[in-house]
């Protein structure tokens, strides 16, 4: 049976890499994430879990250790922020190259200087390249029931990569809410003990890390990108399977009100909870307002994302990170890649938005929306990029 | 260089791990070289001060005079420079 309890965003992926039977934890505790790893510790002091508790000096550390011990076959899960996830980005690559399912729940923070310790997407958007597989939860529920599934996306042997939960730090990473949560036993059963592909072994030696020329380079990272486009249908049967589990769906992408739609907003995280509901006070008005929320970032889920805003006269993208001297945020130039040659009618504007956890309101929300409706009826975008919120 | 076809990313093990052991042996870093250590057996005293110095491990050591592995020498030079009979003497390598 499973049951309802209070938990923040950060408490609910501790608890759910707690069901998730992890082998080791590494970890280094930064602002907004601590929780996870706080309440994680917690568990392993009170014999709550067989967990090898990692403490090191760094996120660097952190992730090497991660690193040494996915390819010793266990299971691991580690949690950063921000400075960290930034200290870390070498070992991304590296986590990712190596094929080490890592599973990692990141609450998103501002990137220094100035310094600030609030939400928005400069971490994760910093290091998109780092063939991770990326998922974006909107609420404390989401990034339980994502954190489960991440490991078995993870640990599929057509995938063996590292993924991230990102949460928005703050918002979710210190926001109580109700999360039903699964019985432990259930857990144990959706996530059978990892499979490791290759594993080191002293018995049967192996060479890790290696170095690689240009004769094999190239091919070891086309491998990645392979892994990586595999992912989708992946994500799609573990969501399949986890929806048989408990009941609640999900896909690689989440739609708001597009049935009937003309204009919508594409955007990550916890804005899309408001723009549902600033969606839905339009819609009762009469006005034919979407939302298109990516739930797996990296993949990019083109195809489905495509389906949906191909059918559409305009399309509001809301990046929460800057991508300095880029044409667009990070998320709207994939979208704009993606409809390249594709959907011509289609009008793109794209609004920066949130940056160092400047807060956005509904109002913010249903004056993006009324703009997307006008480039819908006169078909002009006169502003393609701006941002939302910032005092002049 | 040799033209013997390599594998594609298909066939080949994930993340670049190499699942035999010691293959390092079959990797002729001999190729790298530009210049090649060429030994006048006649000026050599065994003193084997270019066996301690040579970084690859190159120079095989023997009865009467060493000998160089030229699957393995990079060609550096050190043997060279360190010889005090001027028996090792560097060359350009011809392909």
């Amino acid at each position: 049976m499973s049951r309802i309890i209070g938990l923040t965003g950060d408490e609910a992926i501790a608890y759910a890499a707690k069901q998730s039977n992890v082998d080791v934890v590494a970890a280094y505790p930064i602002t907004p994430q601590t929780i996870m790893v706080e309440a994680f510790s917690e568990y392993v002091a009170n014999a709550e879990v067989h967990t090898e508790f990692v403490c090191v000096e760094s996120e660097h550390s952190a992730m090497s250790a991660c690193i040494g011990s996915s390819l010793t076959g266990a299971r691991v899960f580690t949690a950063t922020a921000s400075q960290g996830l930034a200290l870390m980005h070498e070992m991304l690559y590296i986590a990712s190259g190596l094929r080490c399912p890592i599973v990692m729940g990141v609450a998103n923070r501002a990137l220094s200087a100035p310094i600030n310790i609030h939400g928005d997407h400069s971490d994760m958007m910093g290091s998109r390249d780092c063939g991770w597989v990326q998922i974006y939860a909107e609420n404390a529920q989401e990034a339980y029931d994502w954190t489960i599934q991440a490991f078995k996306i993870a640990e599929d042997h057509n995938v063996l990569l590292p993924v991230s939960v990102n949460i928005d730090g703050f918002v979710i990473s210190h926001s109580l809410e109700g999360v039903q949560v699964e019985e432990d036993k259930e857990i144990s059963g959706f996530l059978s003990t990892r499979k490791p592909a290759i594993t080191i072994d002293p018995d049967k030696p192996i060479t890790v890390g290696a170095l690689c020329l240009p004769d094999y380079y190239f091919e070891v990272k086309q491998q990645q990108v392979d892994a990586l486009e595999n992912s989708i249908k992946v994500v799609k049967n573990v969501n399949g399977e986890y929806e048989a589990l408990t009941g609640r769906r999900y896909d690689t992408i989440e739609t708001y009100g597009m049935e009937d739609a003309e204009a919508a907003i594409l955007c990550l995280g916890s804005t899309a909870g408001t723009a549902k509901t600033v969606a839905r006070k339009l819609r009762d008005g009469g006005k034919r307002v979407g939302v298109i929320k990516p739930w797996v970032y990296r993949p990019f889920p083109t195809r489905e994302i495509l389906d949906i805003v191909e059918n559409l006269k305009a399309v509001a993208v809301l990046d929460r990170a800057c991508s300095f001297g880029a044409p667009y945020g990070a998320l709207c130039s994939d979208l704009l890649s993606a409809l390249y040659g594709k959907a011509k009618d289609v009008g793109v504007f794209n609004g920066i938005y949130g940056l160092g956890g400047r807060d956005i309101m509904p109002y913010d929300v249903e004056a993006v929306f009324n703009e997307a409706l006008k480039i819908a009826e006169t078909g002009v975008v006169k502003e393609p990029v701006k941002s939302i919120g910032v005092r002049e | 260089m040799s033209e013997v076809k390599k594998p594609g990313w298909r066939s080949i093990p994930i993340g670049g791990i190499l699942l035999e052991p010691g293959s390092a042996l079959k990797y002729k870093t001999g190729d790298w070289r530009a210049f090649r250590p060429i030994l006048d057996e006649a000026k050599c005293v065994n003193c084997l001060l270019c066996w301690i110095f040579c970084p690859d491990a190159a120079i095989v050591r023997k009865e009467k005079v060493i000998a160089i592995d030229y699957d393995y020498c990079k060609g550096c030079g050190i043997c060279a420079n360190e010889c005090p009979t001027k028996a090792i003497t560097m060359g350009e390598e011809k392909r």
